[in-house]
């Protein structure tokens, strides 16, 4: 099986879980900015849930699929077609050969996940799919996709699904969403939490922040009131992470995003939680956002019910789909 | 501070940060970075990643790896710095493994140092008395972050510290050497920049097709050198 890019998109790039044990060297982790859409597209295709994924932003690309394939889109609504006929996200569409796929408008979220039966036949750098933009390594030739790429993916099993007149078939078991779309981002308060002023906690606490446009894969960038410390201290660099809510010099917060640098010399807040950072990824510039504080043990539990819902969902897929390809995945 | 005492907190719900201070200080940094060799040497399971810092180290772990696996009701957080406090303990009072020492070769000349004359009038100082004092000196990585492979390395001498760039850089070229207030170092790939920039070195700092992609490493001890124009190109 092999995809063609007929149109690029805005910046379509191959990720995964992210690229781990590198960051001492200063090479982040990089990985889907959803991390839980991400793994649910696999988890509906029964696939190891770290399996690399398209990150597909809007405008999208216009992509053929040479080869018969069942395909799955999760994360945002940009109201995908198969051959201009509108198919679901959060559920597995068989396509038959020389499909197109297209996405006709951004309904909702910031970026969504393609996933397809088979993995991309390429090679990883570090351990991981991800692309790393700013080393120009790793997913496809260490850059996005653009017109005229081929990605090939590995037959690793041969199976047959649709009938030839058919443009496509949507297969029986789908994804409830549940990543919230409410203006609520939950974490657990940073290691310079302490240095705010009362009047900037009783802010950071009630009023809601806007995300501007300069925000991207590294960080987004937030307005809203400016907030102050009790005593200007220069804080020397240390190891950040995704999902650290930075207060910059001039009052104002930046939380660090998938393609954050490895460290940091900013006060840190604030966390936002792992089990939130999905839905803070599908935000766009403009969108408010209004932070509530949670105790860590929260944090965790969250983390870990997300991961054994998908655990669950990838194994009762996987057991569905063997039955309906006559194939072991 | 004694570099014996630290602190372990949480850095979100899936990290946490081992901190010995708020301060640049050798000794601390060597701790920060014997400590980072052994614990990075034991590939402990569920620990994604270990960060050495100025004064600080950053331990990236798998949540749900370590809570799976007991049936203890602790946090991830909670279980990992336990195990972490008695090795640090004992790492902090061991001795230190030794740090490699690597040359670099850099070519000072005004074509690879656009701003080596600005620095020169500013601190009244000759061209050629920088190169002496930056080539003087041994340097210590005492962490490597901002791009893949940049070590910030110091102290340099105070006669030619100098601040920032007010107006960093759109384009600074792979192998261009910096200093920004009392730290020198070394562009791996390029990038936007705001360091002053006094030459370039020929050696590959970063290389994606090595199995090891980046030169430089937290705790290595670097000395430079001068080169004429034509050993660059030949290098």
């Amino acid at each position: 099986m092999s995809l063609q890019i007929i149109k690029s998109g805005l910046s379509d790039t191959l990720q995964d879980q992210g690229r781990y044990g590198y960051q001492h060297l200063g090479i982040n982790p990089g990985g889907a900015m959803d991390r839980y859409s991400a793994r649910l597209a696999n988890a509906l295709l029964g696939k190891d849930i770290n399996s690399p994924v398209i990150e597909i932003h809007f405008p999208s690309p216009v992509i053929l699929f040479n080869k018969e394939s069942i395909i799955c889109i999760t994360g945002a609504d940009f109201s995908p077609t198969i051959n201009q006929k509108k198919i679901r996200i959060n559920q597995l569409t068989a396509i038959n050969e020389k499909s197109v796929l297209q996405f006709e408008k951004n309904l909702s979220g910031a970026r969504c996940y393609l996933a397809c039966l088979h993995d991309p036949d390429i090679d990883k750098w570090l351990n991981s799919y991800s692309t790393n933009l700013i080393a120009a390594a790793g997913g496809f030739n260490g850059r996005a996709l653009k017109k005229g790429d081929i990605l090939n993916f590995k037959n690793t099993f041969e199976y047959k699904y649709l009938q030839h007149e058919k443009d496509f078939s949507v297969l029986p078991w789908k994804a409830i969403p549940s990543i919230k779309s409410t203006k609520e981002i939950r974490f657990i308060k940073g290691n310079e939490w302490d240095w705010l002023t009362g009047d900037s906690i009783n802010i950071f606490e009630e009023k809601s922040y806007m995300i501007l446009n300069n925000s991207n894969r590294m960080g987004y960038r937030l307005k809203g009131n400016s907030l102050k410390v009790n005593e200007e201290v220069q804080l020397i660099s240390s190891g950040v992470t995704f999902g650290t809510i930075q207060l910059l010099p001039d009052g104002q917060l930046i939380v660090l995003m998938a393609d954050h640098q490895t460290t940091g010399g900013y006060p840190r807040i604030g966390h936002v939680i792992s089990a939130d950072l999905p839905s803070l990824a599908q935000r766009n510039p403009g969108d408010e956002i209004k932070f509530s504080a949670v105790e860590h043990v929260v944090a965790e539990q969250e983390l870990i019910e997300q991961h054994m819902h998908l655990l669950q969902l990838q194994t009762a897929s996987k057991f569905k789909l063997e039955k309906l390809l006559n194939v072991t995945l | 501070m004694y570099a014996n005492e630290f602190t372990i907190s949480p850095l979100g719900d899936s990290a946490l940060i081992i901190d010995f201070a708020n301060v640049i200080d050798e000794g601390i940094n060597k701790k920060v970075s014997g400590i980072f060799h052994k614990l990075k040497a034991l590939s402990l399971p569920c620990i994604r990643d270990i960060v050495p810092a100025y004064s600080s180290l950053v331990v990236h772990f798998d949540v749900f790896a370590i809570t799976r696996k007991t049936l203890i009701n602790k946090t991830a957080f909670e279980i990992v710095s336990e195990q972490l406090k008695q090795m640090i303990k004992d790492y902090a009072e061991t001795a230190l493994p030794r740090s490699r020492f690597i040359k670099i070769p850099v070519c000072y000349s005004e074509k690879y140092a656009p701003d080596i004359i600005e620095i020169a009038e500013k601190k009244k100082i000759a061209v050629a008395e920088i190169i002496r004092l930056h080539t003087e000196k041994k340097y210590r990585v005492y962490m490597i972050g901002f791009l893949p492979g940049f070590a910030y390395m110091g102290e340099t001498d105070e006669k030619i510290s100098m601040p920032r760039k007010a107006e960093p850089r759109l384009r600074v070229e792979a192998g261009s050497v910096g200093i920004a207030g009392m730290q020198t170092g070394i562009y791996p790939l390029d990038s936007p920049g705001g360091w002053q920039i006094i030459g370039k070195t020929p050696v590959i700092l970063f290389n994606k097709e090595k199995d090891e992609p980046v030169l430089l490493q937290p705790g290595d001890e670097i000395e430079f050198y001068s080169i004429t124009e034509s050993e660059f190109t030949n290098y």
